[in-house]
């Protein structure tokens, strides 16, 4: 896990379109309508605000295909404070806590 | 003879969730499966016995659901180590079936690849397959099964096509002698879970072509059901109405089934001399199976709309709607069925808390659901209310009326702060990250739903029963031994032990107002909480009390003071003395630590509630 702290930010996507990390956003601000593409998944944010270490959540994310590379599009969004979201991942549909998104950095469509 | 020869070969199913692994399991197995407890642990063991076309007999096991052999939930290490070989009193399975939902591959693979890794033979099933070609989804099979160095057999699980094939193949693999190659599965890092997408989308993108006439159905239907109002909207009025049939149609099987025990009870009595053995069978024994029995039409009506709402990829919905209401109080949106079954019966309640995944987030709901009012709590409500509350309005609703919704609400409350105190205090950090597939929608079928429900009950009526009855059987020796002395003109539960009990208890519950008759009825009220009302009847000598309610309510408005019934009340909030509950929430944690726990705090916030409620209404007047 160490190894992936190591790896440069979105070492698979930024690198070869060469754009500015300031282009990409944390997917959990997005909304529904909102598209684009994973650029990295990264485990940092709020240590112990997930019920699970940052590496633990990380992995579930992946595992999940909350994986680089994969496209999205914000469907739905939770009555209470915008909260949970449901997207759809590549051909699935999930949702997740905007908590638990934060550390999924998304490069959005420009339309 | 060798061992191999004289055991059935051993196969497992192991997919991700929503594949239709349990309908191919069922297709497979029919109704030659039987429903355990992996040991140790409350995760079920679904298996089943078949002999295949070529004369093999298979014994077929239908493990928990997962995304990884990463485990993260008591299901998943099941399905892990089952796969593995390493899980206790179970032998490593000969054959893997990989279950796949042909429509949605992505995650599956990368869960195959997995399972390649430990090296079984395998077996992959492309379920579902008649919506795939529906949707105009090319797969190339041969390539896929080159590629993967695994036969493939499609199927259709719910129409039972393809099963056949499945067991041919399993019957080749196993006959071509195909050996386990070694293990080197091990936990993947974040690193090697990327790795395996990659191959998972090279694979995908080399031999599968994407659907000409995606499913748009879940789309349109989302944008209704996971609406934030209409979606909220909708969710209320479907539990309105679940809550309803539980009501509805499960009352005339009760009464039903609380008749023909009654009858029972009383045939029995007249064919059977006076003395103890009749009163051990019509008072023990009918009478606390009676009490299992009445349960299971609620049980029944309960996880019908539960079986039908998962089956039809509802429940995903529902908690992605209440995640962040049931947040607020520390628990999962996963909770939110669990809590309102309660308000039926605990048991069942509890016994659908197995959606929670994680451990901490399961036991919360466990803990707090006897506090949702049950319906065996209303025959004590109406009971004390009738006695006590004037039958007179405020502001045009009936004051009685008032005070049932506040105690409904009183027990919603302390539900959720019980929940609240329990997360801040005890197993702080945050509730588990809420991730969750939501699944296409899918017409459930007809068999399915029937064969889960029935397995339903059966794990109810076996299991709780088991626990339930004993503690019955108790609860009437306590209120029969020893008998009353001859020429005894007192009710004879006067001198039995729970008799004794309550006298020996009655300094105890002196300052919450209690006097020593409802002292000794909390005891047989035990068995079950509406019973206290009979108990009631018995030591104040109405006989029949259930259906002579106004004499027993007239008697207890004369020999209690205001405070000691609104004490009652409070007391019955939160009333630990349900049996069944206690040994449901012994079978679902598999120990007694958390029954122990249960009726701890519930018996210590009952009793701070009724003495807070008894000095209030006595410095009030009403002593």
């Amino acid at each position: 896990m160490h190894d992936m702290l190591a790896e440069p930010i979105g070492a698979t996507a930024l690198d070869a379109t060469s754009v500015a990390t300031a282009d990409c956003v944390r997917l959990s601000t997005v909304g529904p309508g909102d598209r684009g593409e994973i650029v990295d998944v990264r485990a940092e944010s709020h240590p112990d605000g997930h019920g699970v270490d940052v590496h633990e959540l990380q992995r579930r994310l992946l595992e999940f295909g909350f994986v680089e590379g994969a496209r999205f599009e914000v469907l739905h969004e939770g009555a209470i404070w915008r909260d949970p979201i449901a997207i759809r991942l590549d051909d699935m549909r999930v949702a997740l806590r905007r908590r638990d998104a934060e550390d999924v950095w998304v490069r959005l469509d420009r339309t | 003879m060798s061992e191999v020869a004289l055991r059935p070969a051993r196969v497992a199913l192991v997919g991700n969730p929503n594949t239709g692994k349990t309908a191919l399991f069922n297709a497979l197995t029919g109704s030659r499966q039987k429903v355990a407890n992996y040991a140790g642990v409350t995760v079920e063991r679904k298996e089943g016995h078949i002999v295949t076309a070529a004369g093999r007999a298979l014994s077929i096991l239908d493990l928990p659901g997962t995304y990884s052999l990463r485990a993260r939930s008591p299901d998943e290490v099941v399905t892990r180590d089952a796969v593995l070989g390493k899980l206790a009193g179970e032998q490593a399975p000969d054959v893997v079936v990989a279950v796949a939902d042909a429509t949605n591959l992505r995650l599956v693979l990368r869960l195959i690849l997995e399972l390649k890794a430990v090296g079984r033979p395998m077996v992959l099933a492309l379920n579902m397959y008649d919506i795939a070609q529906r949707q105009g989804l090319r797969i190339d099979l041969e390539g896929l099964e080159r590629d993967l160095g695994c036969p493939i057999v499609t199927t259709v699980a719910t129409r039972k096509r393809g099963i056949e094939q499945l067991t041919a193949q399993v019957d080749a693999l196993i006959a071509s002698g195909a050996l386990s190659t070694e293990n080197v599965w091990h936990e993947p890092s974040a690193g090697e879970i990327r790795g395996a997408h990659r191959e998972a989308q090279r694979i995908l993108k080399a031999y599968v072509r994407p659907p000409e006439r995606p499913d748009t159905l879940t789309g349109k239907v989302d944008a209704v059901l996971l609406h934030p109002v209409a979606g909220l909207a909708i969710l209320f009025s479907l539990l309105f109405l679940m809550f309803q049939a539980v009501f509805t149609w499960a009352t005339p099987a009760m009464d039903g089934i609380s008749a023909a025990f009654a009858w029972l009870g009383v045939f029995v009595g007249q064919a059977l001399p006076d003395g103890l053995l009749k009163s051990f069978i019509a008072d023990g024994v009918i009478a606390g199976v009676g009490s299992v029995l009445v349960f299971l039409p609620q049980i029944l009506v309960l996880f019908f709309f539960i079986i039908l709402l998962e089956d039809f990829g509802y429940m995903a919905r529902a908690a992605f709607l209440m995640d962040r209401i049931m947040g607020g109080a520390g628990l999962h949106g996963r909770a939110f069925i669990p809590l309102l079954s309660s308000f039926a019966c605990a048991i069942p309640g509890i016994m659908s808390t197995r959606v929670i995944d994680n451990k901490r987030d399961r036991l919360t709901t466990i803990m707090v659901a006897p506090l949702m009012t049950c319906s065996a709590r209303i025959p004590v409500y109406t009971l004390i209310i009738g006695a006590f509350i004037p039958n007179t309005h405020v502001w045009g609703l009936s004051l009685q009326g008032l005070v049932m919704f506040g105690l409904y609400a009183a027990g919603i409350a302390s539900a959720l702060g019980v929940s609240f105190v329990t997360r801040r205090l005890f197993w702080r950090g945050a509730v588990e990250p809420f991730l969750m597939e939501l699944p296409t929608y899918k017409l459930p079928s007809a068999e399915s739903v029937l064969r889960n429900l029935l397995t339903r009950g059966q794990i109810f009526v076996s299991r709780a029963g088991r626990i339930i009855f004993p503690i019955m059987i108790v609860v009437w020796f306590l209120s029969t031994f020893p008998g009353p002395p001859a020429g005894a003109t007192e009710p004879a539960i006067n001198f039995s032990l729970a008799g004794r009990l309550g006298h020996l208890l009655e300094p105890l519950l002196a300052p919450i107002g209690f006097n020593w008759q409802m002292t000794v009825a909390l005891i047989p009220g035990f068995a079950a909480r509406e019973v206290a009302v009979a108990a009631l009847g018995t030591v104040y000598s109405i006989g029949d009390a259930d259906n002579h309610v106004g004499a027993l309510a007239t008697q207890l408005s004369n020999h209690w003071s205001l405070a000691t019934g609104l004490s009652f009340l409070a007391w019955y909030i939160f009333a630990p003395q349900c049996a069944s509950t206690l040994g449901v929430v012994k079978r679902e944690t598999n120990s007694w630590r958390w029954p122990i726990i249960m009726f701890l705090y519930m018996t210590t916030l009952a009793y701070l509630s009724s003495l807070l409620v008894y000095h209030v209404a006595v410095a009030m007047g009403g002593g």
